[in-house]
């Protein structure tokens, strides 16, 4: 059936959806685009640039030692990285760190997050004092633990073995840098999980305690689920910023007793070997195992990117 | 105060879109009128041109008989208040009322003893060092309203200004809106989407439909005589009923039976040229149950009988629903109403009638039951364009 | 998760109190043990006590007389001053477009962004070290100042963009409508609504450069640019054979202050700020 006037309402809903550039929204985005357009230049010079860069010296031969010598010779610098056992031996320490890490500083973050969300009494207190961890430089907080477990200067360093420093020994040096790790940056994971729990409507949690769950179903069977893309956010943050462990290993150890993340070896490599063309080889290998995380991450587990959910909303 | 004139006043978005087309209303000084619609009607737009907030693309805006069109908001000396109620978080109550007339750049004084008059009117005098954050939904409205009239503007807009509160304190507001708005004689333009707001506060109302104006006048005129099928179910809550009807002769066949047409309704229908197959409509609460009708009153009317539904106790009334057989009445403007009121998929196969009984009715839900009603009561529609067949202008 | 509106008992109360001190513990431990240690005298410092048994200054007062601290100093408030102003005005700028403005590239800006902070940033420093020796910017301000805004701009693009998606703009409107100019509406209502957020964003911009360490020993080679981050690392104490245990905590007691300071006042903000960017929806 037709009637009048339907082109017009027609025609309105059209408009409200359509995509055809208009006058005004020219000027929209021209506006949108010069705001932009500084941080968007800054963003690509200091790091694209850089990166397309440092693949370009990777193929080099380039030690800044012997200038001399630089040439172009392909793939060689990633048989040699590939084909050490200083790069391996780092690569892993890396990997096991950041999962020790990570899962430590989920369970420990989920348990203070909750402490933050439904604490009775203090709870701007503990938010308050969590805060500081996050807020200190990591390597302050690096020194502490290292003259904690110093020798003599320490009041931790008798702990466990009398007249030994932990921190010379591989596995209890591994321990007091996750250790650190932890401490430092489970407040931050805490305060993502946070968030999420605030997601979580009370309601929600009543009715699972009428339809007969117990206070671990309820967290299990209620809570995680419901917290899941918030969890996943938090991990993901988090494993990409454990695999760049640096600052603490560079002040607790140095490196020393196999402790190296790559991160410290490519720091070595470059700033004391001055060897431009290892450590831009390091540097690429590392950026392609961030990726592979980020992509594992999102495509697997499903985990949604900030920001993509904001496209609708405006 | 100021009389406001729309003279053919269009939106076109810039991406083509029309979204009001050639309005043509003229707002007496001190009336009270409203736009009335389903969202996406254009009432809000219309409300947005004449506060300047947003450009008329052609036509013409006039203010006391100034041509409005070119000038600033802030120049056109009228006042606004916002479905949101839009208050400054970072304010007071007072700093929030006092703010236009800090802008107009009045004296100290002056401004505190408007602020504090219009504080009185509207009962926010204890509430005035507080900031919108600690105040109740009504609180907040209240503010909205004092920042409008606090500087005595030539007109008052407002933005569907009570939908944002719950339904009880919504018709007392709708009360403290009308009895205000009386005594400060001030002109407003007042959009809402309900059609009960639209019947009790206005003088007059506007119902637009897809950026176009399909009736204007009074509350009561508009519900006797509706221009088209879209007003006729925008307006009246229940909702008119809607039946398909064949026009046969000088009588009507439908679904309650076969009704005579009353001589007036015959001219009417010639006049208009009707088609054979029409649309009629019959409001609820022209039915009554048939054993309170007096014999002698019966005579005139048409009696339907069928098994009652459901029966909705009001108190006051009785709402008995029935379940038609046949088709339902369709037409595009019903379609719309429908969608506006989220209703398309509802799971209702046949056509439904509701009538409103007095409370004394003995009807009962799953007895058969008879009702009784005026056929010159009835309206008939054209299904294609929509018309009222039977409409007698005024 | 066990209580769901329980009751405020006694026995829940003291419950949560034990948890609340353990939660300070936790926190507080490394940073009171580290402030212990710069009140230690040269004597003691090496007793293991958690607590100094002589209480001094010597330390602070030697740091403060070395002009590797002080200088290291002076370039960690002025680098991260200037990297937090800049990162922030170029984000204020994007995030408002990112907020209100619908135009083509807003999702390619928000990917880049969200790349660049799961960036490796020891990735970047292979290249930078090699641009940067090229373009006389290594161990200069402008040499860190770069990479921190390119690190801080991701962060605060996000939380600026979140704190932007809360202002009720129809505010701008009804400023129209009260009166008000334009420019008027943005500096009395919009400017003042906006603040908190720019604030918030500025303090965990600040934060973040202020914390850096890879790029602070790696692009500086001297005093020139070091900041105290970095310098820490190389203190030597007064003379080589020195222990520098108690300058160094001395010097990472001073840098601490203004974080514990901006944590103590704005504990609000900045969770707010941390958490709108990452969580929400």
């Amino acid at each position: 059936m037709s009637i009048v006037r339907t082109p017009s309402a027609a025609e309105e809903a059209r408009g409200r959806t359509g995509r055809k550039p208009s006058a005004g929204k020219r000027a929209e985005r021209r506006l949108a685009w010069l705001l932009c357009a500084p941080a968007a230049l800054v963003m690509v010079a200091v790091t694209g640039y850089p990166i397309a860069y440092s693949v370009w010296l990777s193929l080099q031969r380039y030690d800044l030692r012997f200038p001399a010598q630089r040439e172009f010779v392909g793939l060689q610098n990633y048989v040699i990285v590939l084909s050490n056992q200083y790069w391996w031996q780092a690569f892993w320490v890396t990997v096991g760190l950041t999962v020790v890490t990570v899962a430590v500083e989920l369970v420990l973050g989920m348990a203070l997050a909750m402490i933050m969300h439904r604490a009775l009494v203090g709870r701007g207190l503990v938010r308050t004092v969590t805060l500081v961890p996050y807020g200190i430089v990591t390597v302050v907080a690096a020194f502490s633990w290292r003259f904690a477990w110093s020798p003599n200067t320490g009041y931790l360093a008798e702990t466990f073995a009398q007249g030994e420093a932990p921190l010379t020994d591989r596995f209890a040096s591994l321990a007091i840098i996750a250790l650190a790790e932890v401490w430092k940056t489970t407040p931050f994971m805490a305060l993502l999980l946070m968030a999420g729990l605030a997601l979580v409507p009370d309601e929600l949690l009543r009715a699972a305690a009428m339809d007969g769950a117990n206070a671990w179903q309820r967290f299990t069977k209620v809570m995680i689920p419901v917290m899941k893309p918030a969890i996943l956010v938090a991990l993901l943050f988090r494993t990409l910023d454990a695999f760049r462990i640096f600052d603490n290993i560079f002040v607790l150890t140095g490196g020393a007793q196999g402790t190296s993340s790559v991160s410290i070896l490519t720091y070595n490599n470059l700033i004391r070997g001055l060897n431009l063309g290892i450590g831009a080889t390091m540097s690429v290998l590392i950026f392609l195992a961030v990726a592979v995380i980020a992509f594992v991450f999102i495509k697997v587990f499903g985990t949604a990117a900030p920001g993509s959910d904001r496209e609708g909303r405006r | 105060m100021a009389d406001i004139v729309l003279d053919k006043v269009t939106k076109r978005y810039p991406d083509g879109a029309l979204a009001v087309r050639e309005v043509d209303v003229e707002i007496a000084d001190g009336e009270f009128i409203i736009l009335v619609g389903p969202s996406g009607c254009g009432k809000s737009t219309t409300l947005n041109m004449i506060a300047g907030l947003e450009d008329i693309t052609s036509g013409e805006l006039r203010i006391g008989g100034e041509r409005m069109n070119d000038r600033a908001p802030k120049d056109r000396d009228i006042a606004m208040v916002f479905q949101s109620y839009a208050l400054y978080p970072h304010m007071t109550v007072r700093e929030n009322m006092a703010f236009p007339l800090r802008l107009a750049k009045l004296d100290k004084q002056t401004v505190n003893r408007k602020v504090e008059e219009a504080a009185r009117i509207l009962d926010l005098t204890q509430h005035l060092d507080r900031r919108p954050a600690n105040l109740s939904g009504g609180q907040r409205q209240r503010v909205a309203m004092g920042r409008a009239i606090v500087r005595s503007p030539k007109a008052f807009l407002m933005d569907e200004p009570l939908s944002n509160l719950d339904a009880k304190l919504r018709v007392q507001m709708r009360t403290e809106v009308s009895r205000l708005q009386k005594n400060l004689g001030t002109t407003t333009v007042y959009v809402t989407h309900d059609q009960t707001e639209a019947m009790t506060l206005g003088d007059r109302v506007v119902v637009l439909r897809g950026g176009e104006v399909q009736q204007v006048g009074a509350p009561q005129f508009l519900y006797e005589h509706p221009a088209n099928l879209f007003v006729a179910g925008f307006i009246g809550s229940p909702a008119m009923n809607f039946l398909p009807a064949r026009v046969e002769g000088d009588r009507l066949h439908t679904e309650l039976g076969e009704l005579p047409l009353t001589d007036r309704v015959r001219r009417l229908l010639e006049q208009a040229e009707a088609p054979r197959d029409v649309i009629m409509g019959v409001r609820p609460e022209h039915f009554e149950d048939a054993a309170l009708v007096e014999e002698h009153a019966r005579a005139g009317g048409a009696v339907y009988r069928g098994q009652v539904d459901v029966l909705e106790s009001m108190g006051s009334d009785k709402y008995a629903y029935f379940s038609l057989g046949g088709e339902r009445a369709s037409s595009a403007q019903l379609e719309e109403l429908a969608a506006d009121a989220g209703v398309t998929d509802l799971p209702s196969g046949g056509g439904q009638l509701v009538t409103r009984l007095s409370a004394a009715s003995q009807a009962r839900e799953g007895e058969r039951v008879e009702v009784w009603f005026d056929p010159d009561q009835v309206q008939l529609f054209d299904p294609n364009s929509g018309r009222n067949l039977t409409y007698q202008g005024g | 998760m066990a209580v769901i509106g329980g009751a405020e008992t006694p026995a829940r109360k003291a419950k949560w109190a034990l948890l609340d001190v353990v939660v300070v513990v936790y926190a507080l431990v490394p940073v009171l043990w580290i402030v212990s240690l710069s009140f230690k005298t040269k004597g003691t410092i090496t007793d293991g006590n958690f607590v100094p048994r002589e209480w001094t200054l010597d330390n602070y007062q030697e740091i403060f007389t070395t002009t590797e601290f002080v200088r290291a100093l002076v370039n960690s408030i002025g680098i991260a001053l200037i990297a937090t102003l800049i990162a922030v005005v170029l984000g204020t700028m994007a995030a408002y477009a990112v907020a209100r403005l619908d135009f083509p590239g807003k999702r390619a800006l928000i990917g880049v962004s969200l790349l660049i902070a799961m960036f490796p940033q020891v990735s970047l420093v292979s290249p930078l070290f090699d641009i940067e020796r090229a373009l006389g910017l290594f161990d200069t301000w402008p040499g860190l100042i770069l990479p921190y805004i390119t690190f801080a701009l991701p962060l605060a693009i996000y939380t600026l963009s979140a704190f932007f998606r809360e202002i009720p703009w129809e505010l701008e409107k009804a400023a129209k409508m009260d009166g008000a100019t334009p420019a008027q509406a943005f500096l009395k209502v919009i400017a003042p609504l906006a603040a908190p957020g720019v604030f918030t964003t500025a303090i965990l911009v600040f934060i973040f450069a202020w914390n850096d360490f890879l790029f602070a020993i790696s692009l500086t080679s001297t005093e020139r640019a070091r900041t105290v981050p970095a310098a820490l690392s190389f203190f030597t104490g007064a003379s080589q054979f020195e222990d520098p245990t108690g300058t160094i905590s001395a010097a990472a007691v001073v840098i601490t202050i203004p974080i514990i300071v901006f944590v103590l006042f704005f504990q609000r903000r900045i969770v707010a700020g941390l958490t709108s960017g990452a969580v929400k929806g």
